[in-house]
């Protein structure tokens, strides 16, 4: 993992020291609330439905079992005992009081941690693949160039007042787990056919919220030592045409859009060809590009066989354990380990929750089991990244009674539901409950699992935290006439085949949509092909089976 | 028109509170309720002030109609400003009811 140097330890305690004086201030009453407001946004700090509300920027989504720990200590001493693990892979406090976030900043800079950027329009959290660097199909590592990116776009001065907020993600496999086309820039690594070199391919102006749109590849292929400048190129073209005037139409998204694919990229590579970064201040050295790298380095894995007997003999002795590794447990790169995906989506439970108990036990089994570490994942489950097929057992006999075993990542019950009206401010309907009944609705595992890869996703509003327009079934709350009512889209993904859901006709009630998507479901296992997925099967045949198992029955 | 109560977060640690007789409460159930003009203008009044001497954060009206248990907001946000998350009814202001 990487560690702070010098400057970032000097930066955020300077920050927190100068926010714990703000605060002060604005307690004293010397500061009103419009001048504190912005103050408080660049600490990552809301004002929510009932409280505020603290984002603490995970960096690429990766935890330390001692940070995990620390955050833990965050939610009991000054929290409700909880914290929410969201599809930024960052965590958010629900209910800090204001007088005691400088502590808590100060606490999370004790472990390297803090808030900054995580909220405003400047560049936020960089995420990526939760597999990154264990994944067995990854091309490239992303770590190593999200740490750079982190440290490049952290208090970048011509980068930090952008016409609106800006989110990076980075993919190093050819399966994209991080969502790269429905970013303001997604990078993949890949490697050049012709020389083998790894470089990446610089996706620009895809999004989600209001105007959801996929985005368009301007560079095929751009060398690793090109990222700063070429980036750095993007921001200023978008810095200089980004609408300002107008919020709605502020992201790059929407300039690209407007531009046209063919004249943005001629803007950027002009710029690029401007200023390639051959200057002092952007040339990235090998020596730097692999001091960032050393951080990232394999743990000191043990040469294992393939196969663990006593492992397989677990697998065929207990169906529960045999379905948990099915579901939550992947192929590492490394033989004899595997990925563990501990799944924060129990049955009828708050996507995304985990109590104070459940991180300490987190940290303790990524120490025993897992060289330490822990990932966060977009789908906001979280992940034990290294862990020896032989302890598997061990491991599932920890999790499961702690509430964090079911079996269900990848499958329908393994549901994105951003906070919602229950907590979100910005919110027009409430998600969780609609989460958690449809995942009471299919609480049957073994349904679960024969209806096959299902992403559900919801959001409370059309900012698209929940990510509905990629869900395989997304479903968006909406606001009418004073009543909760839910838009359902079919056939969206996020993964390397993006593409984004289409609505499939009048929205449900909060009564009505759970039934709605079990006939959903039923219209697909009805007429499915053999071997044929949920999203493969609404791309091929349409909306037209679902619209009329939906509502040829109703009257009008 | 409608009746309405004022409403707003708490500056210290952001707890919802509505303005009551006596000063800013926790409980919706004690707040003051406006049922004319110039009493919506004299909340509205009492909220701006409330504001500029940095007691409570982001005030505003809320409709509500009156019922036997004190007022009850019309939209459901507000309900749930009143209450606290839905699904978590072991905390917020409903917990402790
Ligand atoms: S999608 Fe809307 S309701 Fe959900 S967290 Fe984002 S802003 Fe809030």
């Amino acid at each position: 993992m990487y560690r702070y140097d010098e400057f970032d330890e000097a930066f955020v305690r300077e920050r927190t020291r100068q926010f714990r004086n703000q605060v002060a201030r604005r307690l004293r009453g010397e500061l009103s609330e419009e001048e504190f407001r912005p103050l408080r946004l660049m600490n990552g700090l809301y004002l929510q439905l009932h409280a505020y509300m603290l984002r603490v920027a995970i960096p690429y989504g990766v935890l330390s079992a001692r940070q995990m720990r620390q955050l833990a200590m965050i939610a009991e001493r000054w929290d409700k005992g909880y914290g929410h693990f969201t599809t930024r892979q960052n965590i958010q406090f629900n209910w800090p009081a204001l007088k005691d976030v400088p502590d808590i900043l100060d606490a999370l800079a004790d472990v390297e941690m803090h808030a900054i950027q995580t909220s405003g329009n400047c560049i936020r959290n960089v995420t990526t693949d939760q597999w990154a660097g264990v994944a067995a199909d990854e091309v490239a590592d992303p770590r190593p160039w999200c740490e750079l990116l982190r440290q490049w776009s952290s208090l970048h001065p011509e980068f930090s007042f952008l016409p609106r907020k800006f989110k990076i993600a980075v993919t190093g496999s050819p399966h994209d787990r991080a969502a790269v086309k429905v970013h303001d820039i997604g990078l993949r690594m890949h490697r050049d056919p012709a020389t083998g070199e790894a470089g990446f391919e610089v996706i620009v102006g895809g999004g989600q919220g209001r105007t959801p749109m996929i985005g368009k590849t301007i560079r095929g292929f751009l060398p690793l030592h090109q990222l700063l400048p070429y980036l750095s190129a993007i921001m200023r073209v978008y810095n200089r045409h980004g609408r300002r005037d107008n919020k709605y139409k502020a992201r790059i998204k929407i300039l690209v859009h407007e531009l046209g694919q063919g004249e943005f990229t001629r803007e950027v590579e002009a710029e690029f060809a401007r200023d390639p970064g051959t200057d002092e201040v952007y040339a990235l050295t090998e020596a730097e590009i692999s001091r960032i790298a050393r951080h990232f380095a394999p743990p000191p894995y043990e040469r294992l066989a393939e196969r663990h007997p006593r492992h397989d003999a677990r697998v065929f002795a207990s169906q529960d354990f045999a379905r948990w590794v099915r579901s939550n447990t992947a192929r590492h790169k490394v033989q004899g380990y595997a990925i563990v995906n501990v799944s924060l989506k129990p049955t009828g439970g708050i996507p995304g929750d985990a109590d104070a108990a459940q991180m300490r036990l987190l940290a303790d089994l990524a120490e025993r089991y897992s060289h330490g570490e822990i990932r966060v994942t977009h789908h906001q489950n979280l992940v034990l990244p290294d862990v020896r097929l032989g302890d598997l057992f061990a491991l599932w006999e920890e999790l499961e009674p702690a509430g964090l075993g079911t079996p269900n990542v990848g499958l329908l019950g393994d549901i994105i539901a951003c906070p919602g009206m229950d907590y979100c401010s910005l919110a027009t309907a409430r998600s969780i409950p609609i989460a958690q009944a449809i995942s009471r609705r299919f609480q049957d595992l073994d349904r679960q699992r024969e209806i096959g890869p299902l992403e559900i996703k919801i959001s409370g509003c059309i900012n698209a935290c929940g990510h509905h327009h990629v869900g395989h079934i997304g479903i968006l709350g909406v606001d009418k006439q004073g009543r909760e009512l839910y838009q359902v889209t079919l056939g969206g993904s996020a993964a390397e085949d993006a593409s984004l859901g289409s609505i499939v006709g009048p929205g449900f009630s909060a009564d009505a949509v759970v039934d709605a998507i079990e006939t959903i479901v039923a219209t697909y296992l009805d007429q499915r092909q053999d071997g044929e997925t949920f999203l493969a099967f609404t791309h091929r045949a349409g909306l037209k089976p679902f619209k009329e198992a939906l509502y040829a029955a109703a009257p009008g | 028109m409608s009746s309405q109560i004022a409403t707003a977060n708490r500056l210290t640690d952001g707890e919802v509170v509505f303005l009551g007789p006596a000063g800013w409460v926790t409980r919706i159930e004690r707040a003051t309720v406006a049922r004319s003009d110039s009493e919506v203008r004299a909340l509205q009044a009492l909220l701006r002030q409330a504001e500029a001497v940095n007691e409570i954060v982001d005030g505003y009206l809320v409709a509500v109609e009156e019922t036997a248990a004190g007022p009850r907001p019309v939209h459901y946000r507000e309900l749930l400003r009143g209450s606290g998350p839905s699904v978590r009814p072991d905390l917020g202001k409903q917990a402790s009811r």
